[in-house]
Order: C-alpha cells, then sequence, then structure tokens
C-alpha cells in the first residue's frame, strides 16, 4: 500500500521543433488529471511545474520520465542551451524517455524543414540514428501526428507499474501497433468488394484505392482505440495518412499512388499478385447495397 | 502399357474440345462429338465434365492459366520492359501457330458467345490468371520508368486488341506474311505506344 510519502516519480516534457499538436492531443485524455496526478510534472510547457525553464536548461537535476515532443534539430537552443545538451543530459538518469509523436519518433513533419540534420530521438526516419542512440534501450517511440492521448496514457500508466513493454523494431509498443489502422475500420466490407469512395466525408466506400488511404499499410490502432472514444479518420471520411510510419509524412496524401490504375502500395504482407487476383474477381460482382447511400438503399429495400 | 491418369483424361478432353469448338463452332459442337473423339462413352464424358456450359467456362480458365503461366515467367525475369513485351508478342504468336485452337477458342467463343459465358464467368473471374499478369507487367513497367502512367484499361486493349487483331487475320488468312514475321514490328509499335513521355 502507498503511502502519502511515496515519491511520485519524476517526469519532464520538453519540446524540440513542435506545432505543440502532441500536447494538444495529450490534454484529450479523459482521466487526464487523475493520470497526472501519479506524477510529479517537473517541467511541462503548458502545465503548472514545480521547476521553470531556467531550471531545467541549468541541467542540475534529474527526473524518472523524460518525454520529447517534436523533431530533433541539432542547431536548436532552449534558452540559449543546446537541445542536444538538454536531452543528453536528461536521457542519461532516465528510466523511461518516451518520443512523444512521430516528429520525436522519426522526424516527422518538421524534420522537412531541414531533412538534411533534422531527425528522431534515436530513428532518423527508418534509420537507427539520432542524438541519444546510445540510450536507445530506455526509449519509447509513441508515433502518430498527433500523438494518441490513449496510447501515451497507456504508455505512462505501464511505467508507473513498472511492467515490462514489448517494443517493435522502430521502438514503439507492441500492444498499440501490432494492429493496422485498417483493423477496426467500418469501412471494410467495401474493402473487400473493392467498392471506391468517390468524395471525402462520405460513410460509404473504401479510401485506399483512390482518396490515398494507408489504413492496411500502417500500424496504428486508431480504429481499434477510437480518438476522443468516439471516432477516427476513416470513420468520418478522411484517408489515413500513415502518420505512424517512419516515412510520414509522405507526398500526396489525398490520392492513392497508382501504376495504370493499380494501386503501388499493398496491404502489409499481401503479394501484390495475390491480391490482384482477388481484386480483379471481386470489382466483377455489383453489389446493389454497396453502390449508393446506404440509407437510401435501406429505405427501398 | 502405363494406366491413363484422370488429369491426362481430363486434359484429353481439353484438347479435343478446344479444337472441335474452334473448328465447328460452339453450338454445333456436341458433346458425342467430343466424346467419340476423345475415344470414351458420352456417360464416361459426364464424370469429367457435367454440362457443355461447364466445358465451356472450365476451357477459358484453361486457356487463361497457361497465357498466365507463360507471361508470368516473362514478368519474373531479368529483362527491360521493352525486351518483356517482345517476349509476351512472340509468346502469344507462336500460340497462334502451335496451338491455334487456343487463341481461336478465346476468339471465336469466349468473346462471340457471352451467353454462355454470364453465369460463372463475369468479368475476369474465368481469365484473372492472365489478366493479373498482365497487371503485373504494366504495373512493374510504371514502377520502374520504363511505361506511361495511363488508365489500365487503355493500356491493356491496346495491348491486347492489337494481338488478338492481328491471329485473327492469320485465321482469316489475310496476312501476306507468317505470324513469326511480325513480332519484331508489333512489339516495337506496342513499346512506342506505351513507353515513359
Amino acid at each position: 500500500m502507498h503511502s502519502k510519502q511515496d515519491k511520485k516519480p519524476t517526469l519532464i516534457w520538453f519540446q524540440g521543433l513542435t506545432c505543440n499538436g502532441n500536447t494538444h492531443s495529450f490534454f484529450n485524455l479523459h482521466n487526464l488529471e487523475n493520470l497526472l496526478n501519479k506524477f510529479e510534472i517537473l517541467y511541462h510547457p503548458s502545465l503548472e511545474s514545480t521547476k521553470n525553464i531556467d531550471e531545467i536548461t541549468a541541467c542540475i537535476f534529474t527526473c524518472d520520465i523524460f518525454i520529447f515532443e517534436g523533431t530533433y534539430d541539432p542547431l536548436m537552443k532552449r534558452n540559449d542551451v543546446l537541445v542536444s545538451e538538454i536531452l543528453n543530459y536528461y536521457a542519461k538518469d532516465a528510466n523511461y524517455i518516451i518520443a512523444a509523436g512521430t516528429c520525436a519518433s522519426f522526424g516527422g513533419m518538421f524534420k522537412a524543414s531541414a531533412p538534411e540534420r533534422n531527425s528522431g530521438l534515436i530513428f532518423n526516419e527508418a534509420d537507427h540514428e539520432g542524438p541519444i542512440i546510445k540510450y536507445k534501450h530506455k526509449v519509447i517511440n509513441i508515433s502518430g501526428c498527433p500523438i494518441h492521448p490513449e496510447w501515451l496514457g497507456y504508455t505512462l500508466n505501464m511505467v508507473l507499474s513498472k511492467k515490462e513493454l514489448e517494443v517493435d523494431k522502430l521502438h514503439r509498443p507492441i500492444e498499440l501497433f501490432s494492429n493496422l489502422s485498417h483493423h477496426g475500420c467500418t469501412r471494410n466490407e467495401y474493402f473487400e468488394w473493392k467498392v471506391d469512395s468517390d468524395n471525402f466525408g462520405e460513410k460509404e466506400g473504401c479510401l485506399y484505392y483512390k482518396q490515398g488511404c494507408r489504413a492496411p499499410m500502417t500500424h496504428a490502432s486508431c480504429n481499434k482505440i477510437l480518438w476522443n472514444e468516439v471516432s477516427s479518420k476513416t470513420r468520418v471520411g478522411t484517408p489515413c495518412f500513415g502518420c505512424t510510419e517512419a516515412d510520414f509524412p509522405r507526398q500526396s496524401l489525398y490520392s492513392t499512388k497508382t501504376n495504370m490504375s493499380i494501386p503501388q502500395d499493398m496491404p502489409i504482407g499481401v503479394p501484390k499478385r495475390s491480391y490482384l487476383t482477388l481484386a480483379g474477381i471481386a470489382k466483377t460482382f455489383s453489389i446493389k447495397r454497396l453502390e449508393g447511400k446506404l440509407i437510401d438503399y435501406k429505405k427501398t429495400h | 502399357m502405363a494406366r491413363v491418369t484422370k488429369q491426362e483424361r481430363k486434359d484429353g478432353i481439353i484438347s479435343v474440345a478446344l479444337k472441335l469448338f474452334s473448328e465447328k463452332g460452339f453450338y454445333i459442337t456436341t458433346i458425342p462429338d467430343i466424346a467419340e473423339k476423345v475415344g470414351m462413352s458420352v456417360g464416361n464424358f459426364y464424370n469429367y465434365f457435367t454440362s457443355k456450359d461447364i466445358l465451356a467456362k472450365e476451357l477459358v480458365v484453361y486457356i487463361s492459366e497457361y497465357i498466365g503461366a507463360k507471361i508470368k515467367k516473362i514478368n519474373e525475369s531479368d529483362i527491360a520492359t521493352e525486351k518483356k513485351i517482345y517476349e509476351i508478342v512472340s509468346m502469344y504468336f507462336d500460340m497462334a501457330d502451335e496451338k491455334p485452337e487456343m487463341i481461336e477458342y478465346f476468339l471465336r467463343v469466349y468473346l462471340s458467345n457471352r451467353e454462355v459465358f454470364k453465369e460463372g464467368c463475369e468479368g475476369m473471374i474465368c481469365v484473372s490468371a492472365f489478366v493479373t499478369e498482365l497487371m503485373i507487367f504494366f504495373d512493374e513497367g510504371v514502377e520502374s520508368g520504363d511505361l506511361y502512367d495511363q488508365d489500365f484499361f487503355s493500356a491493356f486493349g491496346l495491348f491486347m486488341g492489337y494481338l488478338g487483331g492481328m491471329v485473327f487475320l492469320f485465321g482469316e488468312k489475310i496476312l501476306p506474311d507468317s505470324l513469326s514475321s511480325y513480332k519484331e514490328s508489333i512489339a516495337q509499335n506496342i513499346y512506342n505506344a506505351l513507353k515513359a513521355r
């Protein structure tokens, strides 16, 4: 049993090049306050903290959990101190280092501002390199643009309870990233029968063939652990952009790259020959129920 | 004497049926005609195919898989796209020369008697092995930068319509020269029409 004297784990949330999207996303966690109360927040740029930026950048104490948000830029300074120095200082003694979002994990969107030098903490896209590579065994990547609040909440709870977090090759927790965002997609029947969606925002149709959906190629549990507990990109008619993968952002997010009408990228692990055989046959059938609005069909049948 | 297996018997029926259907036409050819030519009783024939329509559909699948396997081999060979086009043209014309009944059946029975194939052979169901390989060919051609990215059916129609047309002319004995003598020029024309711009 915990006594009042039990020391809470200390946590620092520090930012590199970022739009603050991960911070804002995390603030949507439904039990945020309860979770935060379990930590001593030494520093967070948007939360009440026990230390200020001067004390943090002075690098005079340590923390148990170090969360980094944003792309790492080796030239970037905070409070006139190089971020690389701050990172290396806290990474040395932290028990856990969490890269919050795709920028911190792989470079992400802000890598584009200086692609030759910017990166994530221990990955430069999928290449295993970064400013704290020597502490890689402590790094947990929670990719996503932005981070899914539940995923970070889950990870922090696992850390709190000192449970082992198994990670994949890209250091993402397997429990969260073994699913594809295709799993749980409400459009799966349209994918099975190869019925395309011609427009965004519609409830009907699959977004894989024309609209650029990366769900069958993206490790993420967005359609299993819903956003704000109610929705996901594909559920509202927007394609999955593949934002949890190391190659994010790709170009032309809203259109499927095809070669002579044939999708260039296949669902993970599916040979193109097998896919095309099935797709060709499935497209042969005309299924009235799947061709128009489901509500209209229901009214007339 | 070695015993004839069931598969060999089936292959024998397919071979004879292809020839009869393509020479005499689908409706004129009867099951007794086929059975007689194969050297089996009509009753025994039905152990292999339960109706003429089912045989007709199986023949399309057979041809599609035969051509598909040949194109797959070409797709998997380490040669340039231009050379692959030549190899596909060459394979198709050689087949029209050596096994004319296959192409004839495809052109004169499958494409001309759609009512026979409307159930069970809709769309690409019976020809998927062959069409899939052409999809792979086009996809890889575009990805390698050799072919122009365009609508699949525009490219498919140009390629196969052209070959089918030439074989039709050959079958009608209109071509002044052998099919083989057209391989080079037709492969070049197809490549010129499909290549990256």
